[in-house]
């Protein structure tokens, strides 16, 4: 049982790769262009984190993110009531669409009750409060799955089905998408097979369009962020969802066909190749989309997935330590990851980099490809493979 | 326990000096973490031991902006995390997960590094954690690694010696007693190297003696050899707690230099500087000459072109506003949440004298959604002042910029006209991390 205990712990040492960004920072990059308020309830270093690393519309941007700048005395003392007063007193000033607050390891250790300080928020400015349990422990895709789960919960109004063919993008961050034009790309995937965009959860969507989400025939899952919320969805309205993310022609019209049917799908859904030489690390629904069109190809590929994983599919290993990829990467002859992995992969394993902003940040952000129907990429890896 | 939210002091950005009752002029909220990176952290300044490995031990938020750093930084086979995740806080693990997961680390490096920072965060000091049987069972494991204990720690920032304190004091606890080479000095604490030119550091090598400074060590033992002087420099207000460690610990003196900006107080304190040598002080009217000249030269150049400073950019941004508003130059604002104690006469004088100069907050939640800049040609001292006013035109300089003394301000005034005149991409360069650590984003 000892033994068996410090291997556990063993695994969660990493000597060389980096970190996925964490549950709070989905949070914030979810809600970041919503005209919300989003607090982060942290002594100080989260903030600088996120704004530098995984938010790269921060310069541009004056999104409401702060944090709260909790003390040693206040955490001892559990004094929420100033926490309260600063952001009450803070929105009446900037008259946020919404309010926010997001846990840290100390609130957690606190045993702070977000949902209370919401409520008292919510009664004390007239806004509408969320409270995020989150404690920097669990990566972004917790936290955006929660945030955009509650704005489904909580923002989204009785709306008819639209007269015509319409849906929804849920789970688009600039953590797993970057701020190329990939947004732009997945809006027009939807357009170009006759759908109308109600609304994008949430680069370049508006707190008004998601309101009306429900009215959509269905939604389109670019990522385990938006999982969630699109469950949420499906119970409220009736609205079935797709995962995956439309890269290769090929897979696109897959991924077209089933939105078409109006059924529930995981897009991907058996189109991986199992045991293959080739490996994507990676985001669930990207990676297996990449897979699955690599697979169309010819090209058969799998994916190991460090992070949450709700839409399994067969193919997939949920494998989050330094040590346990390595051991799964042996044997591997073309690994496609982010360059921060690149030190665990086997010698003599063609490396192709595919970075992600949720591991590596900035570093890599002008290389970040827009892969949305990107028959080019595909091919160059063919080619290469 | 909660209670009804009531009305309090409201949430304010700005006030004039002549108004500010205390250094501390605005009430501590929410607050806005501006995109100005320049400043150093504490992974780069534990880099600064050359050939050490750090490894941090923290939940995966607190780990993500370091292990970037250590990426941006090229230095990333020097770095290792270890994740604390919720199990450890409630099954009573913290200190198993410290002690294998550092084990397991360095188990898996290709070589022992000569020494280890390992780094604790928030959680440890709130869980009680028994750092002490951690540290000395890891010793036990690898006699011939050395560890030291360093602190991410943010929640202490206002109980006391804060994080940045702690490590410029753990910097330089790998050092040990030995005999002294009365000839030595060393510079300590500094993250920046010191510009050759200043009056001290010419004071010291003109006089024939040894300088070392961590910024200038090529290996650990190049590092290890300053436990030899028997005299220590600061410059750095928050490495004074290292020096008076070092003192009680291994016998170095210390001398506190400040940047400072008074032409008196500066030569006081380069004289006190020669007398602790024990050289007789150069005559500094050639020095003071030329700072003076510099600085006029900068006000006559700048006319009426206002001027804004912030807390990042020198130690003493009080002073600095104070000096070269003496020479007439258009100060209007300096950016900053407080103000050391050490800038309590700056702080008088400029209540007295200059009462509209404008004090404003840096991170108050209000600045994020102010107009930066209103199309005026503004210079601003500092990556925050040039951010906050919108400006191209600024001195890039974080923590003193290795300036000092009447060197330092000569310099200063000459940078302050180049900025005048030499626009800048604000964009690009504020947002690297760690200005001079060699980070390349």
């Amino acid at each position: 049982m000892r033994l068996l205990s410090i291997e556990a712990l063993k695994r969660q040492a990493a000597s060389v790769i980096s970190t996925y960004s964490a549950d709070v920072f989905g949070v914030c990059s979810a809600l970041f262009e919503l005209g919300g308020m989003v607090v982060m309830h942290d002594p100080s270093g989260c903030n600088s984190t996120y704004t530098t690393h995984d938010e790269p519309r921060w310069y541009d941007t004056d999104s409401m993110i702060y944090i709260s700048a909790l003390t040693e005395t206040e955490a001892i003392m559990g004094d929420d009531e100033k926490l309260i007063r600063d952001i009450c007193e803070t929105a009446a000033l900037l008259k946020p669409t919404f309010i926010a607050v997001a846990g840290t390891p100390v609130p957690m250790l606190m045993g702070t009750d977000f949902a209370a300080l919401a409520a008292v928020i919510e009664r004390g400015t007239g806004i509408t409060a969320f409270g995020f349990p989150t404690d920097g422990m669990k990566s972004y895709i917790s936290g955006a799955s929660m945030a955009f789960a509650a704005l489904a919960e909580k923002m989204t109004v009785k709306t008819e089905k639209t007269p015509f063919p319409s849906a929804n993008i849920l789970g688009l961050t600039p953590l797993d998408f970057s701020v190329n034009s990939s947004a732009e790309s997945i809006k027009r995937f939807l357009t170009d097979n006759g759908f109308c965009v109600l609304s994008s959860w949430a680069m370049g969507g508006r707190l008004s369009d998601i309101a009306r989400a429900g009215g959509a025939h269905v939604n389109l899952v670019v990522s385990q962020s938006g999982i969630a919320a699109a469950q949420v969805l499906e119970r409220k309205f009736g609205t079935p969802y797709v995962a995956g993310v439309p890269i290769r022609k090929g897979f696109s019209a897959e991924a077209a066909r089933a939105l078409k049917v109006g059924e529930t799908a995981v897009a991907y859904d058996g189109g991986l190749g199992k045991n293959a030489p080739v490996v994507i690390i990676g985001e669930g629904v990207y990676s297996a989309s990449l897979a699955a069109s690599l697979t169309m190809s010819g090209v058969p590929a799998r994916v190991i997935c460090p992070l949450e994983l709700t839409a399994a599919t067969d193919g997939i290993e949920r494998i989050s330590d330094e040590a346990g990829i390595k051991t799964a990467l042996d044997g591997a002859v073309t690994v496609i990851a982010d360059p921060l992995y690149k030190p665990i992969c086997p010698e003599g394993a063609r490396f192709v980099p595919l970075p992600h902003e949720a591991f590596s940040g900035r570093i890599y952000r002008r290389e970040i490809p827009d892969l949305i129907g990107n028959e080019d990429y595909i091919n160059a890896i063919r080619k290469e493979v | 326990m909660l209670k009804a939210v009531d009305d309090k002091t409201a949430v304010a950005a700005s006030i004039r000096i002549g108004d500010a009752q205390s250094l501390s002029p605005f009430s501590c909220g929410l607050e806005y973490c501006p995109p100005a990176r320049g400043t150093w952290n504490i992974v780069h300044t534990g880099m600064l031991i050359p050939e050490v490995h750090e490894i941090f031990v923290c939940a995966a938020g607190c780990l993500r902006g370091v292990v970037l750093t250590a990426a941006e930084m090229g230095a990333i086979e020097r770095f290792s995390t270890v994740a604390v995740e919720e199990h450890n806080v409630l099954d009573g693990s913290m200190e198993e997960l410290i002690i294998e997961g550092v084990t397991e680390i360095l188990h898996r490096l290709a070589k022992l590094p000569p020494a280890v920072l390992v780094y604790t965060s928030c959680i440890h000091q709130f869980m009680g954690c028994d750092l002490a049987r951690v540290y000395r069972i890891l010793r036990e494991r690898f006699p011939k690694v050395l560890f030291t204990d360093c602190y991410m720690n943010p929640i202490m920032r206002k109980s006391g010696a804060t994080p940045d304190m702690l490590m410029r004091k753990q910097l330089y606890s790998f050092l040990e007693p030995t005999e002294k080479d009365a000839a030595s000095i060393n510079i300590i604490g500094n993250d920046l190297p010191t510009e050759k030119t200043s009056d001290f550091y010419r004071m010291i090598t003109e006089n024939g003696f040894t300088l070392r400074d961590i910024t200038s060590c090529r290996s650990f033992s190049d590092y290890r050899e300053m436990s030899k002087a028997p005299l220590n420099v600061v410059v750095n207000p928050s490495a004074l707690l290292g020096a008076k460690t070092l003192e009680a610990r291994l016998g170095q003196r210390y001398v506190y230099l400040p940047q400072t900006f008074g032409f008196d107080e500066t030569e006081r304190l380069l004289r006190g500087f020669a007398l602790a040598l024990g050289v007789t002080a150069p005559d500094f009217i050639k020095a003071r000459g030329e700072a003076d000249n510099a600085l006029k030269a900068a006000a006559g150049a700048l006319g009426k072109t206002p001027v804004t400073i912030d807390y990042t950019a020198v130690f003493r941004p009080l002073g600095l506003a104070r000096l070269l508003l003496s020479y007439g130059v258009n100060v209007t604002c300096v950016f900053a949440d407080g103000f050391s104690s050490e800038e309590q006469e700056n702080f008088d004088e400029l209540k007295r004298h200059y009462p509209q100069l404008l004090l404003h907050s840096a991170s108050s939640p209000l600045i994020r959604t102010m107009e930066r800049g209103d199309g005026k040609k503004t210079v601003a001292i500092g990556q925050k002042a040039a951010y906050y006013t919108g400006t191209e035109h600024f001195v890039n300089i974080v923590e003193g910029g290795g300036m000092h003394g009447f060197d330092g301000i000569r310099r200063m005034a000459e940078l302050i006209t180049e900025a005048l005149y030499v626009k800048k991409d604000t964009r690009g360069l504020i947002q690297i991390k760690g200005m001079g650590c060699g980070c390349c984003q």
